[in-house]
Formats: C-alpha cells, structure tokens, sequence
C-alpha cells in the first residue's frame, strides 16, 4: 500500500472515534480496488493489517458488498442494472447488444483484458433508465443501441 | 408556539398540486450550492434556534404536528421516532440519515442529495440539536459515486460556512457530519443492517429490541431517518407543523416524493402533496408511453403490493389511500406497467433480486427466496405445473413474519400480489408454457 492510498484510507479514519478502525473497512477496500482493478488476498491482508482487523472479517465485508470484485474485471467494468424498472425500458435489448459486441457473457473478461460485463441490481437512479456504470464511480443513463457504442468507443 | 412558526397558517386546500419542499431549490440555477439554499432563506432555522435557544421538545411537537412520518418506508411518525432518544445520555450519541435506497424504483434521496443538500444538511443539523446527537453519518447508495462525491462537497462547505463543527455559530453546540458510502447491499437500507455497515461489518440485520435508540451505532442511542425525512425538517420549522399538514391530507401531512418509473413518458421525481390522485400523477409524469394502456402499478417498492390498473386509477396518494386499496406508499417508488408486460418475467425479476440480496442470516429468506425464484423461473422456463402456483404461494406465506427484519415480508409480498390479481396470466402461461399476454 502506497503513501496516497494511505492517506485515502486516513482521510476515511477520520469519520470515526480512534478505536473504530474497522468502520473504515468499506471505503479502504473501495480506495484499494480502484487503484488495483481488483482485490486480491494480498489486497485484504493489507487492508486486514491497516486496519487492526482479522483478514476473516475483511474477507467477510468483501463477499459480501457486490460491488467488490474478487477477480479481475478487466480495465473497464460495465455493471447494467437489470432490475424492474430498467427491464421495462429494455435494459435486456442493451444486455445482448453488449454480450454481441463484446462477445462475452456477463462476468466474463474481453479477450484483450479490457471490458467486464457484470448483471447488477437496482442503483438507485431508475429515473434515468436504462443504465450502467464504469468502475462503480461513473453512471451512464437514458442507455440506447447509439449510446453505448459511442461509450465503448470512448473508452480506450 | 410563535417564535417556532415563522409565519401564518394557511388554510387547507383540497385540491393537490405538485408542490416542492424538499426539492425546492431544483428549478434555480446550481440548486445544490450553498449560496443558491441560502438564497432560500436555507440555514435560517438553526441559526434561529441556536440564537433564541429553542427548547427541543418545543420543536419535537411542531414535527409532530405536521404529521411527517418516515418517508423511507415505514411510515412511522417522525416526531415521535425523535422522542425516543434518550435526553440525558452521558456520552456519544448518533443521528443517521439513510440515503442508501436500493429498492427497485427509488431514486428520491439521490435527487436530494443532487438538488438540495444543505436542505438535509440543515435537517441534520436540527435533528442533531433536538435529539443532542454530536455525530452524524449520511450513508449512500454505492452506486452513485457522484452524488457521494458532491455531498461530501456539501459538508465541506457547510463546515466552512460555520454549521458544523464545534461550537456552532458560538452557541457551544457542536455537530459533526460525515458522509459514509455503501458499496452495494440492498439491505443496508434496514436500519439496523445500516448500523453494522457503519461498524465496518456485513450489512446483517440486528434483533429488535433494543432498537437504535437505545443501541445503536457502537451500542450508543442512535436515530436512523430518511433522507427526505431530514430534508422536510427546515420548511417544518420555518413555516409551522400546520402549514406543513395541510399540504397534505389528514394522517398524511405535508409532501412526499414520488419517484415514477417505467412504463411512462417522462420518468422522474414529482413532489406532490399527499392526497393527489394517481391520475394526475400519472398526467404529470407524461401518461403511459406509446400511447399504451394502463395494466399495473407498485405503488410504493416492490415491497408494497402491486395493484391492477382499474383499482389503482381511482386511489388517492397518501397513507390512507393507498391501504385502501390494499398496497402502500412505501417509499414512493410508483413503477408503472403497460397492457404489453408480462407479469411472469416481472415477478421473476423481482424475485431475483430478494434472492440475490438476502443477507443469509434468516433460514427462510435465505432459502425461501431461493425457492421462490426457481419455481417461478420454472414458470418461465415452461416447465412448471399448475400445482406450482400454490407451493409458490406457501413458501413465501412460510417467508413472511418468520425473519428478523422486513425483507422476508418485502420478498413475499410481490408473489403473492402478482398471484392475488394475475392469477391467470400464471395459468396461462403455465399451460401454454410461454406468455399469451
């Protein structure tokens, strides 16, 4: 772990009394997969150790929040949200628009290692549905066929 | 009561309109600054309070009432929830805002979050002083990395501003306010679940009693409110519980959100006083698209019960109203289907979603919605027998009341709903394997 994921992870300690490391666990592992891509063991041991926790109990909090990913995902993680309300605006049309184009099934890596397709559950945006996002951090709404083209495109 | 109301009560009027509190400042020009809430009149009520020293159960009768109840879902009076929490408890106390909404169809608090922060800031912060709270977390959704970056702008200029921090304003009350991010968990929208997400720990609901009042975060009194709860507060205040209350409708006081979503030509979020028919909602948010036809509504979350277009088109929106007709507001999150959808894949795909976001604590849930979703993939599949439609039914019924928190109830409701008023669209599809709709 280098000094700026340290300070990252610090900067969450705040937020909670000096002998409640482990409510920082959440966003320490958040910091680490958005540097890595992906959280190995070696990842948990660090955090487990920053952090004064057993790494059962980091592992624990990693299986457990679907945004974390224990396997590669590639350089890009496209998550769609297939839940209701993007279902009754044809996420399902964008699903196997994407699966064709990238040639991958959802959870699986792109040959070249760069696009991951996951299936996600509702984020909490339905106004602007269909939807995806890219590394958890940024979301894409209103999702048609010209839409996501251009994204994959942009998206080097 | 008058140095509490700023200003006259206004009479009651029947005739609801969209009219927006919490997302008063959407129509203005960079709505979620702290300049463009304070050019609202945004922060006057703390600064008020903390002037005049306002007593704290002075303003917990004004919440009262104004007839807010938790708009997360629950419904529960907020003025009451806030008398709770203990008044003379020696060390830490904690307010929560949960702002982690993940059931299909809610999107209010993002908007919030987007439009009007310092409205919840400041509800926070009033909340913080009436319930004597030194700490407190807003907990977002994990999805919308965006919007927790620019609420933890938010604090920050609030902070710079003087309202957070120690000694506030110099009236000795110190209020600190962090913002937490979730990381994709449903069920850290229950409460308590929130609560050990806080601690760092998986989101697993904890038995009540004791409730958070008494322990909560760290085992200290705690109160969790929604996100449009908090942001209610200041106009409460400002304006008086009355005025507040007649926006809406007896037992239904004030506004709520209503996030619309599906089958409709313009998705979004609609601030109505309670009491609105569905139909103008429905007008409001564009009519069902294509030029299609109405055939069902959840009106509130999947966890609410779906109800048919000829019962919903006639209902009021407001507590009342709505179990009337035998569903509820929940957390306004109105999902609106057209004559072309297929019930069977709908129920299927909320059925997946209570199965992949059980947290496993509870056998029922944990295996009951792993049933559920098999038999009606079955269905699906066109491998299911007629007899299925019942063991459908008797497992979520056996779901139902038989875990420690509400999404065994949430996951059971959609079933046994969809069965209640499709029941033969499942038959159909059943024998003939494929939908006929």
């Amino acid at each position: 772990m280098n000094l700026k994921l340290k300070k990252l992870i610090d900067k969450e300690l705040k937020k909670y009394p000096s002998d409640k490391k482990q409510s920082a666990v959440i966003a320490a592992l958040a910091i680490m997969q958005n540097d890595r891509g992906w959280l190995s063991k070696e990842d948990i041991s660090e955090v487990a150790l920053y952090l004064d926790m057993p790494e059962i109990a980091v592992l624990e909090v990693a299986t457990f929040y679907n945004m974390f990913d224990l396997k590669s995902v590639g350089r890009y993680k496209l998550s769609i949200c297939t839940n209701i309300s993007c279902m009754l605006r044809d996420a399902d049309h964008i699903v196997n628009h994407l699966k064709e184009k990238l040639q991958i099934d959802f959870n699986e890596v792109t040959r070249d290692g760069k696009f991951c397709l996951k299936e996600s559950e509702c984020m909490g945006a339905c106004g602007g549905a269909p939807l995806l996002t890219v590394n958890n951090q940024k979301m894409h709404e209103n999702l048609n066929i010209d839409k996501v083209d251009q994204l994959l495109k942009e998206l080097k | 009561m008058n140095d509490v109301i700023d200003k006259n009560i206004k009479l009651e009027n029947n005739n609801k309109q969209l009219f927006n509190i919490c997302l008063r400042t959407s129509s203005l020009k960079n709505p979620g600054s702290i300049k463009t809430y304070q050019s609202i009149g945004g922060y006057e009520q703390i600064k008020r309070i903390l002037k005049n020293k306002i007593d704290p159960q002075q303003l917990i009768d004004e919440i009262k009432i104004s007839g807010l109840r938790g708009r997360g879902g629950a419904g529960f009076p907020t003025g009451v929830k806030w008398s709770f929490m203990p008044r003379d408890y020696d060390g830490t106390k904690y307010i929560v805002c949960n702002s982690d909404e993940g059931e299909p169809g809610t999107f209010k608090d993002r908007d919030i979050i987007r439009y009007n922060p310092h409205q919840l800031i400041e509800g926070m912060i009033i909340g913080a002083y009436i319930m004597n709270a030194q700490v407190g977390f807003n907990y977002i959704h994990g999805e919308i990395w965006e919007d927790y970056v620019f609420f933890e702008k938010a604090i920050e200029d609030a902070r710079k501003a003087g309202f957070l921090g120690n000694n506030i304003l110099g009236s000795g009350f110190d209020f600190e306010l962090h913002a937490v991010h979730g990381y994709g968990a449903y069920i850290c929208g229950e409460e308590t679940a929130l609560i050990e997400s806080i601690e760092g720990k998986k989101g697993q609901p904890r038995y009540k009693p004791p409730f958070p009042a008494t322990y909560g975060i760290y085992g200290k009194p705690t109160n969790v409110n929604n996100t449009e709860t908090y942001a209610s507060i200041p106009w409460i205040i400002e304006h008086g519980g009355q005025e507040f209350m007649s926006h809406g409708v007896p037992n239904s006081g004030g506004t709520k959100i209503f996030s619309v979503s599906g089958h409709v030509e313009k998705p979004g979020n609609y601030e109505i006083q309670l009491g609105m028919p569905f139909r103008q909602l429905l007008a409001e948010a564009g009519g069902v698209w294509k030029n299609r036809q109405l055939k069902a509504v959840i009106p509130g979350g999947p966890s609410t019960p779906v109800v048919p277009a000829n019962i919903i088109i006639d209902a009021t929106l407001d507590y009342d109203g709505l179990a009337q007709i035998g569903s509820s507001v929940g957390a306004g999150s109105m999902i609106v289907m057209d004559d072309s959808t297929c019930m069977v894949q709908a129920l299927r795909r909320l059925s997946y979603f209570f199965y992949e976001e059980s947290c496993g604590q509870c056998t029922p849930c944990r295996e009951g919605t792993g049933w559920v979703y098999r038999i009606i993939d079955r269905i699906f599949k066109g491998q299911a027998t007629l007899a299925d439609l019942d063991l459908l039914t008797d497992v979520s019924k056996k779901i139902s009341g038989r875990t420690i928190c509400a999404l065994g109830d949430a996951a059971a409701t959609p079933v046994l709903s969809f069965i209640k008023h499709f029941r033969s669209e499942f038959e159909n599809f059943i024998k003939h394997g494929k939908s006929v709709n």
